[in-house]
């Protein structure tokens, strides 16, 4: 390194890199730096090297740390901009990522107007506001985006159904209810770029016509929130809120958790403070939608990606993609794997490359991946040569969604993973549909059943009668995709069904009721640690586990120091 | 209005505002008491029973008081593979309370929640809004340990 100075520290400070402790970090930093500015930005996406620090130099170059501690020799290390823990993005995961919606966030103060302006910020909207409103509409259709908030509805026609209505007042909302248990991009973006969001709804306001703008956030995201009404009130002091001489009003309401509430009719019934039960359509929200107005609803991503189409033009950002699904989508990569984080590919990459390329994971442990949630499927490791895009997912009974990505290990259980999803829709059910609401509440039965090893043959009969019904006598997509985790498991993983329900084992060894723990004496150095630790004395002081009194709690197996104690098949003690 | 719950007064009367209002209020108390609801049905000219299905649906909203520290362990989909069960177990076990319950001296409340957002750091949990991440065992009882010396 040169002899270049400092210019400014960047400290990773979005919910993941706080959850970390990058605000000790931060703090420290700003004590010791003395003249040099530090900063807050957002997230990187590599939030397994979380905190992150970035070193700008005044020749223009940076150097990012990784892992940093909150201690004088992590400080030392970074203020003489010295060589250790220094982050480089893994050069297979730079040569498959494409980074576009995703380019600003950890390279901006998300709660600076200029640092955005400066990075290209609003060029899209003053690009928007030269041309007609049918104009901007054409392009964001020649763009070919599709929403991403996992429905995959072409944006384009959305806000052309929007244009043509006429009324006092239209309603532009953004869904920002991200409530898919393992999804974090719209946080992410949110957090890290919020004007970039605002900008793509600004630019929907224009091309529709729409006054009223809502973004409905859940409110378990406060950084989120917070940074976005910082940049709203950017936008009103600097008057960008008046387009085509209409005032445009621009309100946050904050969700109050329910899932349900990321389908639209209910999250519409939401935002009129009533319970969020989704309705009956026709009549679509363009058509009646937020207190009778024409409404429209996109998600953050979808926001995200229109000040790009406006700035490099729909052609351009067309050339991205498959022929069905075009640009790029964000992942949140989770599970068992060694680079979990944010990730931005282009559409049409394969999940081989996403899950081991990027993901880092090893291909000898990974069973399968969960795409979309509790509302999408499970696609095994055998087909991983799949290409990412709408259709080709859909074929596979899993669905895109709005970017979760959990990958499975070869320890986890099939059934305990469908177990959890309908743990989680069936509670997440607002009741309104029969099918949904009792429904996904006996598949939540039978699956309890079957991990506690007092299933049946027929259990497996009733779950496959069950999926297809619970689709069709639903109103929403909540419940039409509510089975889509039990089909999908069933269809390429029926075998362990078939030995929790018939031979009452379970091969991955992690339901607790199927397996026993067995202590091996000859590993055993008598150390006593896991007869201290063990909180239910379960323990014998000759080292031998007495599984009726064992809840599996797995604290010896923490303990032991030489992994003497392990998981064994149910009775084969 | 009581003089209680005046600063319902910024929230805004319309009835599309009622949840705003029921947050308002848990954010002040904590929870959403009886009397909060009689004050919140008169501000809104909604009757009392409707402001209970609204407020009833949604997970957000406490009938109970919490502890002073509430803590939020994460069951979310990568949170939940990472073993999240043994979490709730072990702070279940530490301060002799189950999910949705507040210890006798008001000190501690546990309820599990969906999802915190920061899956790729998992198992997490949260104790007033701030997230503790890669717990094992060893460390969470530490940080109960932390708070509960406070």
């Amino acid at each position: 390194m040169s002899d270049a100075k400092i210019k400014k520290i960047r400290v990773g400070v979005a919910s993941c890199g706080i959850a970390a402790g990058a605000e000790a970090v931060m703090d420290l930093l700003k004590k010791e730096a003395g003249a040099i500015p530090v900063e807050g930005t957002g997230c990187l996406g590599h939030c397994y090297a979380e905190p992150m620090v970035e070193v700008l130099l005044d020749n223009g170059e940076s150097v990012i740390y990784r892992d940093v501690k909150a201690d004088e020799k992590a400080v030392r290390n970074i203020l003489s901009v010295g060589p250790e823990n220094r982050f480089e993005i893994p050069p297979v995961r730079k040569a498959k990522e494409l980074v576009k919606v995703l380019a600003l966030a950890g390279r901006i103060d998300p709660t600076s107007f200029e640092d955005y302006v400066a990075n290209g910020g609003y060029k899209g909207l003053e690009k928007a506001l030269a041309m007609t409103s049918a104009e901007v509409i054409d392009e964001v259709k020649l763009s070919g985006l599709r929403g991403r908030g996992g429905g995959g509805f072409p944006t384009g026609n959305k806000w052309g159904f929007l244009a043509a209505k006429q009324a006092d007042e239209k309603i532009l909302i953004c869904n920002a209810d991200e409530g898919d248990p393992g999804a974090f991009m719209d946080r992410a973006l949110m957090e890290s770029a919020p004007h970039q969001v605002l900008e793509g709804m600004l630019i929907a306001a224009y091309a529709t016509g729409a006054t009223k703008l809502f973004i409905y956030c859940r409110a378990e995201y406060p950084m989120a929130i917070k940074h976005l009404k910082i940049a709203i009130a950017q936008i009103y002091e600097h008057k960008l809120n008046v387009v085509a001489g209409r005032e445009l009003e621009i309100i946050i309401k904050e969700g109050a958790g329910a899932f349900v509430c990321g389908e639209e009719t209910a999250l519409i019934a939401s935002l009129e403070g009533q319970r969020g039960t989704p309705r009956f359509r026709p009549p679509f929200p363009t058509d009646k939608g937020w207190m009778g107005y024409p409404s429209m609803i996109n998600n953050v991503e979808t926001f995200g990606n229109i000040p790009l189409i406006l700035r490099e033009g729909g052609a351009e950002f067309a050339k991205v993609g498959t022929e069905g699904s075009k640009g790029t989508k964000i992942f949140a990569l989770a599970g068992d794997l060694k680079y979990p984080g944010l990730v931005e590919v282009p559409m049409g990459i394969t999940l081989r490359e996403i899950v081991f390329d990027i993901g880092g994971a090893d291909p000898e442990k990974v069973k399968a991946v969960q795409t979309g949630g509790p509302s999408g499927g499970c696609i095994p490791v055998e087909l991983f040569d799949t290409p990412v895009d709408y259709d080709s997912l859909k074929k596979l009974g899993a669905i895109m969604g709005s970017g979760g990505m959990i990958v499975i290990g070869k320890d986890r259980c099939m059934v305990e993973t469908a177990r959890y999803f309908l743990d989680f829709t069936h509670r997440e059910s607002c009741g309104k549909c029969t099918f949904c609401r009792v429904g996904t509440t006996r598949m939540y039965e039978t699956l309890e059943r079957n991990v506690a090893g007092k299933g049946e043959m027929s259990d497996i009969e009733l779950l496959e009668n069950l999926g297809p019904k619970i689709r069709m006598g639903s109103l929403c997509g909540l419940g039409q995709t509510a089975p889509n985790p039990v089909l999908a498991t069933l269809r390429y993983y029926r075998h362990e069904y078939e030995a929790h329900v018939r031979d009452h084992q379970c091969e991955a060894l992690q339901c607790n009721a199927l397996v026993d723990l067995k202590l091996d004496q000859s590993k055993c150095v008598k150390c006593k640690l896991c007869i201290k630790n063990c909180p239910v004395g379960a323990i014998s002081d000759d080292f031998v586990i007495d599984n009726t009194k064992c809840t599996r709690c797995n604290t010896c197996l923490d303990m032991c120091p030489k992994k003497a104690i392990r998981r064994v098949k149910k009775g084969s003690n | 209005m009581t003089e209680k719950y005046a600063f319902l007064e910024k929230v805004g009367r319309e009835p599309s505002n009622l949840i705003k209002g029921l947050q308002a209020v848990q954010g002040v108390e904590g929870y959403v008491s009886d009397e909060s609801i009689r004050a919140i049905s008169e501000y809104f000219g909604i009757p009392e029973v409707e402001v209970e299905g609204v407020l009833s649906f949604y997970a957000q909203f406490k009938r109970v008081k919490p502890g002073k520290y509430k803590i939020a362990v994460c069951d979310g989909t990568a949170c939940h593979i990472k073993g999240s069960p043994l979490v709730q177990e072990w702070v279940s076990r530490a301060l002799g309370i189950s999910d949705g319950e507040t210890d006798e001296k008001g000190h501690f409340s546990l309820e599990t929640v969906a999802c915190l957002g920061c899956c790729s750091l998992a198992p997490v949990m949260s104790v007033n809004g701030r997230v503790y991440a890669k717990l094992d065992r060893k460390t969470t009882i530490k940080i109960l340990k932390e708070y509960e010396a406070k």
